[in-house]
């Protein structure tokens, strides 16, 4: 009976989706595996995404599936349903540049994927990268940038955090249109992304739970 | 014995014309789309482009002089301080909004709400006037209060009542910013007029003035944002197929008057959001690539020369490209696999393209040297190539940048 749930998200169905979700709540399913449901069905929208079966309309309208499930499901919940997270991770776009649409799909493909996430939004200075990875403590700093002025900004930002001697506790990755490895070596990043499941990957292969 | 500025002229624009003709010019062409380098290259902030026309157009000037493209595409003056009396709220720019060293960049937002498509598709004047312009301008506001117009401009008796509207306080001191607005730029016309022909007299023929936009990209850029514009594909994909058709005569006509008004024959058309990182195939044929097709073969009927910046990854798109006519289109790369591109297209389109941003910003001139050789070798070596950045250079190391120009102008030479 899952099966279909996840089956029925994961083919992007929205209206079927949340019917079933309204259907498996009146017959009283326990809401907790709805949500589980659903995290399942986002793993496997992002291995289609990997394997260039879906593309961002897609990527996006899952997600406003998932919030449709979190908008029956979350006020039957005890707790906020959330349970532990995997780790956390600290994303914004560097300063000068405000793009928020890449940095944005990563938040939420690393957030659904079950890390804390905490986006610090865009045009982000170098000081409030440093404060908020102190404050934070994340085990990995994402820096997006859709501008090749982000360049220069992602170097200054990794540079601050290596003198506040932050730069070891931290993994960084950084992703955005103009991204390739030579701006990785440049930035002295430890990883480029091409896209945000990407950037759950890399989560997942430097925070091993 | 020298060749006079105008000799020049005319050799580096039948460079790129031979070339966009899929003919062999005496070397491969070399286009720089000099955005905000200018004041990068000479040590100032980008604001100046926004609020000293007089240094702009020097620096500009200078640039163009010392890279010496065969053709060039600059940022024109554009008066920050038209736009701060407007309160544009969908751009910020250097010195407002943005620090002084940075380039502009647009402000997306959800202008148009996701009820509002029968507004756009039933009268496109009407939306854009009442809806889109009040949400973009704030000292345009007033405007949402006016009712649909032709409801007052059929029968005699409405004009008398929109002219009662408009002399309403908030409206007509809209009116008021609007006329304001108009004498700044009616004082300022003979300078923007005159920054194209400064370029011209220099001796470099520019690229294209003229900026038009894929119908899916106005709707998706401009109205709904990204988010709303990909969403409506699932959810409202009937309204949004019937907007795209709707702005896609008007693209076209806004195109032909452009480019006449300005005299240069060729237009230039950025892609945004149909590139293989935004949508599937499927979204692409259904959504994108009908209407774009379309604009282009207009302008191609009209005698103009559409130079379309393929932003992105088109690798698994070429084959689209097919069906545009031949050696009538410049199809300008970015992070398409330039290599392919020229197999598949071959005799058929010219290509531009594609030093990467990420090496002419921090590679070196070895680097660049090595790379433009490649380009030259395998998509220049029988014409049909034009050598240029991959996308802006408002960042990049100068020495790399002219290691582009003069690699190219020494190696790509046709033996």
């Amino acid at each position: 009976m899952t099966d279909k749930l996840i089956n029925l998200m994961a083919d992007i169905k929205e209206e079927q989706t949340l019917a079933m979700v309204k259907e498996l709540i009146a017959d009283g399913t326990n809401p907790m595996d709805i949500l589980e449901d659903a995290r399942s069905a986002m793993e496997v929208v992002g291995k289609r995404f990997e394997r260039g079966e879906y593309f961002i309309p897609d990527l996006m309208m899952a997600g406003e599936i998932l919030r449709g499930i979190s908008d029956i499901v979350k006020p039957l919940l005890e707790s906020d349903g959330r349970g532990t997270k995997k780790g956390k991770v600290l994303i914004g776009t560097v300063a000068g540049d405000i793009h928020d649409i890449g940095k944005d799909i990563v938040t939420f493909m690393v957030d659904v994927s079950g890390y804390e996430v905490l986006d610090l939004g865009i045009d982000v200075p170098v000081e409030t990268f440093v404060e908020k990875t102190k404050e934070f403590e994340p085990q990995v700093v994402g820096l997006s940038g859709f501008l090749t002025l982000a360049f220069d900004s992602m170097k200054k930002t990794v540079e601050a955090l290596e003198q506040a001697g932050l730069r070891d506790s931290i993994k960084i990755m950084i992703g955005g249109g103009q991204i390739d490895d030579e701006v990785r070596k440049y930035v002295r990043a430890d990883a480029y992304g091409k896209d945000a499941v990407a950037a759950v990957n890399l989560c997942r292969e430097w925070i091993k739970s | 014995m020298g060749k006079t500025r105008e000799e020049l002229y005319k050799e580096r624009e039948g460079r790129v014309l031979d070339a966009i003709a899929l003919k062999k010019p005496d070397r491969v062409p070399v286009v720089l789309e000099t955005s905000y380098f200018p004041a990068r290259y000479t040590g100032i902030n980008f604001d100046v482009a926004w609020n000293d026309y007089e240094r702009w157009l020097e620096i500009t000037k200078r640039t163009i002089e010392d890279f010496g493209p065969d053709m060039v595409h600059t940022s024109s003056y554009t008066p920050g301080n038209v736009f701060e009396i407007l309160d544009m709220k969908t751009l910020k720019w250097p010195g407002h909004g943005l620090g002084p060293e940075f380039s502009h960049q647009y402000v997306e937002g959800e202008y148009m709400k996701v009820d509002e498509y029968d507004l756009l598709i039933d009268d496109p004047s009407d939306f854009l006037l009442r809806i889109i312009v009040p949400r973009s301008y704030g000292a345009m506001e007033p405007f949402n209060r006016l009712p649909p117009l032709p409801s007052l401009l059929i029968g005699h008796y409405g004009i008398a009542v929109l002219a009662e509207l408009l002399a309403t306080p908030p409206i007509s001191s809209a009116i008021e910013t609007l006329q304001r607005v108009g004498r700044e730029m009616a004082a300022l016309r003979p300078k923007l007029r005159a920054f194209i022909g400064e370029i011209d007299r220099l001796g470099f023929p520019q690229y294209a003035t003229a900026s038009l936009h894929a119908p899916f990209d106005v709707i998706s850029d401009r109205f709904r944002g990204m988010k709303g514009s990909m969403l409506d594909m699932y959810r409202k994909p009937d309204e949004l197929l019937a907007a795209i058709d709707r702005l896609l005569p008007i693209q076209v006509k806004s195109g032909m008057i452009m480019a006449k008004a300005i005299g240069n024959t060729r237009v230039f058309v950025p892609l945004h959001r149909g590139s293989a990182e935004f949508m599937s195939d499927k979204q692409f044929r259904t959504f994108y690539w009908p209407t774009l097709k379309k604009l282009i073969l207009a302008f191609v009927d009209a005698g103009l020369t559409p130079c379309v910046f393929f932003e992105g990854d088109y690798t698994a798109r070429l084959e689209y490209l097919l069906e545009l006519p031949q050696g009538k289109v410049l199809a300008q790369l970015d992070t398409t696999d330039i290599f392919k591109a020229k197999k598949v297209l071959k005799d058929h389109l010219c290509i531009r393209g594609n030093v990467p941003s990420s090496l002419l910003q921090v590679g070196t001139v070895q680097q660049v040297k090595d790379y433009c050789q490649k380009l030259i070798d395998e998509v220049g070596n029988d014409g049909g190539f034009i050598m240029s950045p991959r996308s802006s250079i408002d960042e990049v190391r100068p020495e790399n940048l002219m290691a582009m120009v003069e690699f190219t102008k020494d190696y790509g030479v046709y033996r």
